[in-house]
């Protein structure tokens, strides 16, 4: 091995050993942990808010993170930023619209937990499903982050009005039954949906990391979050979902989510397999 | 260098399925590594690549799944509309990261955490496409000591992501597809 190689392995090895350090200065000073998440995109969102930043090293990111409380909010704005659609994967929207809410039907009243609810769209799209299914009165919503900012964000429901065809085109492919542009009205570039949406929504700042269950939910969807997570983080999580579950409840994962490799996938079934839509065993 | 490869990345868009074709059923049943593979595919497809691979290949091919640990003699997809990684640890892992380069799955994404998984026992390959992509995590990949082979762009459907690839990394080996796949029978 030449002497270059050498010391770029040496040099990823430091580097390994500093994000290491810096997810636990996170954990230790602020109590937002990361230190089970799957460390290779951990690793790329990192390196994008070194450079962004404009720090030399990890190591100097640490020690303005420890002295100074106003990088927090700008080091989770990498860490956890999140893209999602309005009814992303439109098929998943139109399983929990055909298959679950027959189910949900049958209940007086609901809860219904959106997790790592990032800056809404998924809570919007549930809670629009619900109002067309008729359901919105009896449901209590529960949108659930890590990032305040997003919470906050999620809190306005405004989306940039480039992204609304494609919402549009998944709303209608989920068997939306009236047109998305009933829910919002547009202006200045800007898509601002309309605030009795949020009248049944409660937001709250939990991480499925180190908080406690969240209880009696019928459904909880989850969508594109435990891919985030190393496995114990992931069965943790899933054992929270176990236990804030009504029995029979419905857990939606993302559609490259299972619980195949998994310690928790006896406490679930398939129900709509395709969709990665499970419920609660009966036991 | 090749007698320590563990794990092959590689990268296609434009004109992949005929390039793969080229290599990846020529892979014998006992082939001893693991091959990770982007293609550029739209986000809202079903992705056919693994099912028609499963059939033409001797070597075991699938779609990758979170969290899977990653074996050897196995061709492993990423799935449309997420980036496929490479954990410290050997096991693969999903993303809905935002696209790089307005791709989703990226090849920059998967040969980058690729290369630090596996350093300088990873052999990565760049083919035809109409874009840059692979040209950064190829740099990476010969950063940490590793294997860059690059489907020569007179030969490609499309030339510009291997040409791009070639600009970045002057020293990756420019290859015909017969030529990576008698490369790989022989590691």
């Amino acid at each position: 091995m030449d002497a270059a190689v050498t010391d770029d392995l040496a040099h990823e090895r430091t580097e390994d050993i500093e994000i290491r350090l810096l997810l636990d200065a996170l954990y230790y000073r602020y109590h937002y942990d990361f230190r089970d998440y799957a460390m290779a995109s951990i690793k790329r969102r990192l390196r994008q808010g070194r450079q962004q930043l404009g720090f030399a090293s990890f190591s100097a990111m640490q020690d303005a993170l420890m002295r100074d409380p106003d990088m927090l909010p700008r080091l989770l704005g990498f860490l956890t930023v999140q893209v999602s659609e309005m009814f992303r994967d439109p098929s998943y929207f139109r399983a929990i619209r055909e298959k679950v809410v027959p189910h949900l039907r049958t209940y007086p009243s609901l809860k219904v937990w959106i997790a790592g609810c990032s800056a809404g769209e998924e809570l919007y799209s549930m809670v629009i499903l619900f109002r067309e299914e008729g359901l919105e009165e009896r449901t209590l919503f529960y949108a659930t982050d890590i990032n305040q900012e997003a919470l906050r964000a999620a809190d306005t429901g405004i989306f940039s009005l480039d992204r609304i065809p494609l919402f549009t085109e998944n709303h209608r492919k989920s068997g939306g039954r009236h047109s998305l542009s009933e829910y919002y009205h547009a202006a200045y570039g800007r898509a601002s949906f309309d605030k009795s949406l949020r009248r049944k929504v409660v937001f709250s700042d939990h991480s499925l990391v180190t908080d406690a269950v969240f209880g009696e939910m019928h459904l909880i969807s989850c969508r594109n979050v435990l891919i985030y997570f190393n496995r114990s983080a992931q069965d943790r999580a899933l054992g929270l979902f176990e236990g804030s579950l009504v029995r029979k409840g419905f857990l939606g994962l993302g559609a490259k989510e299972s619980l195949r490799f998994s310690s928790q996938a006896g406490s679930f079934v398939d129900f709509v397999r395709e969709e990665k839509i499970y419920q609660r065993s009966a036991q | 260098m090749t007698a320590r490869s563990e794990a092959v990345v590689i990268g296609a868009s434009a004109g992949a399925l005929e390039a793969l074709s080229a290599i990846l059923p020529q892979l014998p049943a006992g082939f001893r590594l693991p091959i990770m593979v982007v293609v550029h595919v739209p986000a809202d497809k079903q992705s056919v690549l693994a099912e028609l691979f499963q059939n033409k290949c001797l070597v075991e091919v699938r779609e990758a799944e979170d969290k899977e640990p990653i074996t050897g003699g196995t061709v492993y997809f990423a799935p449309p509309d997420y980036h496929l990684l490479v954990e410290m640890d050997r096991t693969l892992s999903l993303s809905s990261d935002e696209p790089v380069l307005f791709s989703r799955p990226s090849i920059d994404v998967l040969f980058e955490s690729a290369a630090d998984a596996y350093g300088s026992a990873l052999i990565a390959i760049v083919l035809t496409g109409a874009n840059q992509d692979g040209a950064h995590g190829l740099s990476t990949v010969v950063d940490l000591g590793g294997t860059a082979l690059v489907q020569n762009p007179d030969e490609a459907f499309a030339s510009a992501m291997p040409e791009a690839a070639i600009v970045l990394c002057p020293d990756a080996q420019v290859m015909s597809l017969s030529a990576i796949a008698e490369y790989l029978r022989e590691v």
